[in-house]
């Protein structure tokens, strides 16, 4: 292989599964393969939140009883708005665990996990556990993931399980583990539901926002479910759940389109998911199976994947080492171009892909890199929620500016004339080369420009505002 | 209907509409051919409480249930021995003396949703309470309307800087702007322009064609909006405020006879859990002002009959205040049908019934699916039914 081509390779995987990183040094597919997952063996949980603090710990009965409606009305609004604080400061210090953390594999798969396992909670603890919960086993055993994100209180609470008890069934947590989380639609019955509903009675959470069993509720008498008959439980379900080869199938397939294509391949899908079943649902090899084949290198137009805002906005970040000067502006950037996190539009997920793109968000995530490299600045308002507890976006949060180490950057092209400059950085950032009339608009934009440095910044600025920049 | 019932029905109705040569169907979709009426939407967002818009003045359990917040039976503007308008609704009256409004009562859905985001979703895209849909109805109605034809984002506009779900379709995509000028010269600036016009705009169905191909409609239809619009000077004065705004540069492209159908705008801050009554008073007299300027410069322009304005709001609110002076998020509620021809009758159907009450809430007796069938289907000429996904029947009269 040549070292170009190696290096394409590589720049390709970081694309899709590394967040954007650069790669610093020459190095084989193979190795950089396996430092990719080397960097992100490790597992650092995000310690924002307890359950000690203030803000979080409802007031005593007492002192509740003795204030007036109003004034009881107005603290727990309070309450409100602190927990939402709280839960966008989690958003913060994930994205910037995303942008600069080592372990750039782990965080782009638990962003895509966080899709998959869609949930909303305004209980910051919950959402905190949640998210752990999935960055820590992003790379791990399916199964167990299933497990722990089904008995998280911020998922038992969206899907109202809370709700579900003996004789007066809720059967929305059910449906969606089976609809959304694990078989995909079509492939159960509605008497399924109903049986996998009265299983789940008993599934709840406590104030401290952990898991309990609540026997009084739960229903014990024999359910009938997927054929089998039994007086089964919430965790007889998800075991009988992973037996199927479907539950396979649907997240291969679902992590095929994210990673590689979103164009099916049934033969590949069909021969991962029979591996990633038979090795009990280890992400990890699956992952790895699929970087170490050929295809996924496959520079076909049809497999372009548009990038989702958040993997955009990270991987400007990471692309040049940039930091934002204010970290919060990140929540603004989510907000407009409709990727924020922890807020996914329902349990589905974002339906990502074309769903990302119309005229006035691609023209925005055309002119991010320059809102956040570049002189532009921000004339976009974000549309409100409709929530008077979601506070509008803060002034000072439009300012979405990133300092860049361009010493560094500059540093890469050492060796390259002046006349190739937009082809060598264009091969750097871009998944899709662009066509000789493009690069000629990107040359003459460019033209005039005479310190390196400056003309290097320009071209980069450039060539990030290119729509094949949009993909990975 | 049971589940069998369902099936024959729709197998029923689709033959129906398979019996109509498919040149003709596709003739009598062509937005070039339509019928030349207009829907514009306003969107409340918060959930704006009903019960203090079109008020239950003569009804005793109105006035013990919000002790601090109901509105006094002598301030109301009544509209028959029933119910009335808000006196913040003052504006308003010129428009319904002239038959120019029309009021639904106890509009919603089955297993309704509380949460803001949710409901508003349910709402944009005509889906179920349990159903998770990507694709708005009015995105849907320019895919049904629009197969095959190009550059033609603007045929359903939105006056925002982003683009609602609702106006998102399955193929095609309406358009977001604040005013034609803004958006022509966010198109003329960097490199949108020049990339437009680039090959690659125009071969291929891979994602980065499809990119430069949304650059290029957005090119277009900018310079089509900016040119066309440019010729046209409003006759009325519209308040200045954001919905004011918005509502003049519609109207100014309404009258500017440019072939878009939708337009689309919101105006927020509806959550009103405390201190509801000023805040909520300012945003209706915000609301009706707006709107009767855009009502009657429409009519000066000779527009009116071809316009029918929309407003609905995510859900209503509970019949008991709470106890900040304020409400909690509700269920079923009002929606309002401006413009379009002149009318008898102010108010479509029953006033809400206080005394049967699902857990605190209204009960809703018109699915707004209902009401979008009617809108698509007898006021734009549409195929609601592929539309919506579902065949709802409609109102009838009410168009």
């Amino acid at each position: 292989m040549k070292d170009s081509e190696a290096n394409n390779k590589i720049l390709r995987l970081y694309r899709r599964a590394g967040l954007g990183t650069m790669p610093d040094s020459k190095s084989s597919l193979r190795k950089a393969i396996d430092q990719l997952f080397k960097d992100s063996e490790k597992y650092n949980p995000i310690q924002l939140v307890s359950i000690a603090d203030d803000i979080l710990t409802p007031k005593p009965i007492d002192e509740v009883l003795m204030m007036g409606e109003t004034a009881r009305e107005m603290s727990k609004r309070e309450r409100n708005r602190m927990e939402r604080e709280r839960v966008r400061d989690l958003n913060v210090a994930w994205v910037d665990i995303m942008a600069h953390g080592k372990e750039s594999l782990r965080e782009h798969m638990s962003l895509f996990w966080h899709g998959h396992f869609a949930c909303r909670s305004e209980n910051p603890v919950f959402v905190q556990n949640y998210i752990n919960t999935i960055r820590k086993n992003a790379l791990g055993n399916f199964g167990e993931m299933l497990m722990a994100v089904s008995k998280e209180a911020a998922m038992l609470q969206f899907l109202n399980n809370q709700q579900n008890r003996k004789n007066s069934p809720n059967e929305n947590f059910a449906r969606e583990v089976m609809e959304l989380f694990t078989l995909g639609r079509g492939n159960y019955t509605e008497t399924d539901v109903k049986e996998a509903a009265r299983s789940f009675t008993g599934w709840a959470y406590n104030s401290f926002g952990e898991f309990e069993f609540r026997k009084k509720v739960h229903d014990p008498g024999v359910k009938s479910f997927l054929s089998k008959q039994g007086a089964f439980d919430g965790a007889d379900i998800i075991h009988i759940l992973l037996e199927q080869k479907q539950t396979a199938k649907y997240i291969t397939s679902k992590i095929y389109r994210s990673f590689v294509s979103e164009k099916d391949n049934q033969e590949r899908i069909n021969q991962l998911s029979e591996e990633f079943f038979k090795s009990g649902y280890n992400i990890k090899s699956l992952m790895h199976r699929i970087f170490m084949s050929e295809w996924f290198y496959e520079d076909a137009a049809e497999n372009a994947l548009i990038k989702s805002p958040v993997e955009l906005m990270v991987g400007i970040q990471r692309n040049l080492g940039a930091a934002f000067n204010n970290k919060q502006s990140t929540l603004y950037i989510q907000r407009v171009l409709g990727q924020e996190l922890f807020y996914p539009p329902n349990v589905a997920g974002w339906p990502g892909g074309r769903n990302w793109i119309d005229s006035s968000s691609l023209m925005f995530r055309m002119q991010l890199p320059n809102l956040m490299i570049g002189e532009t600045d921000v004339k976009i308002k974000p549309k409100e929620s409709g929530d008077v507890n979601d506070k509008a976006v803060k002034q000072q949060d439009k300012n979405t500016k990133a300092e860049v180490n361009w010493n560094h950057w500059v540093a890469r092209f050492q060796a390259v004339p002046t006349e190739k400059l937009p082809e060598a950085v264009a091969s750097l950032l871009l998944a899709r080369q662009p066509d000789a009339d493009i690069t000629a608009i990107v040359a003459k934009r460019v033209s005039g420009e005479t310190d390196r440095i400056r003309q290097i910044r320009k071209i980069t600025l450039t060539i990030m505002g290119l729509p094949e920049y949009q993909v990975s | 209907m049971n589940r069998r019932d369902f099936f024959k029905h729709s197998a029923l109705a689709t033959a129906g509409t398979m019996l109509i040569p498919h040149f003709l169907k596709a003739h009598q979709y062509n937005l070039s051919e339509r019928n030349g009426n207009v829907l514009v939407v306003i969107q409340l967002s918060g959930g704006n409480d009903g019960l203090n818009t079109v008020i239950p003045y003569q009804n005793d359990i109105y006035y013990k249930q919000r002790p601090s917040l109901a509105v006094e039976k002598m301030k109301v503007l009544s509209l028959n021995d029933e119910i009335g308008l808000n006196p913040a609704l003052e504006a308003l009256r010129s428009l319904y003396d002239d038959g120019r409004v029309r009021i639904i009562n106890n509009v919603g859905y089955p297993n309704p949703d509380r949460s803001h985001f949710r409901s508003m979703d349910i709402w944009q895209t005509g889906s179920e309470a349990n159903e998770y849909l990507s694709s708005g109805w009015l995105g849907r109605y320019l895919d049904a309307a629009c197969t095959g034809c190009t550059g033609t984002p603007h045929k359903i506009l939105e006056i925002d800087d982003t683009l609602s779900l609702a106006m998102k379709g399955k193929n095609i995509n309406g358009l977001a702007l604040l005013d034609p000028k803004k958006l022509y010269n966010q198109t003329r600036s960097g490199m949108v322009e020049s990339l437009a016009k680039t090959s690659q705009a125009s071969d291929g169905h891979d994602p980065v064609s499809y990119l430069y191909k949304t650059l290029a409609d957005t090119r277009s239809s900018a310079d089509y909006l900016y040119q066309k619009e440019k010729i046209q000077t409003s006759l009325t004065e519209f308040p200045n405020n954001e919905l004011g705004k918005s509502l003049k540069t519609i109207s100014q492209l309404i009258t500017s006879g440019i072939d878009s159908t939708i337009y689309y705008v919101s105006l927020s801050g509806f959550d009103t859990h405390v201190g509801q009554r000023g805040q909520q008073d300012r945003l209706l007299r915000i609301y009706s002002e707006a709107v009767v300027a855009f009502i009657s410069d429409l009519k000066k322009q000779g527009q009116l009959d071809r316009t029918m304005v929309l407003t609905f709001s995510e859900f209503g609110r509970r019949v008991k205040q709470n106890g900040s002076g304020g409400t909690d998020h509700g269920t079923a509620n009002n929606l309002f049908l401006i413009g379009g021809p002149a009318r008898n009758s102010v108010i479509y159907n029953e006033a809400p019934v206080l005394t049967d009450l699902d857990g605190g809430d209204l009960r809703y007796s018109i699915d707004f699916r209902d009401v979008y069938t009617s809108l698509l289907r007898d006021w734009l000429d549409a195929d609601a039914k592929l539309i919506l996904g579902k065949d709802f029947k409609g109102l009838n009269g009410l168009i």
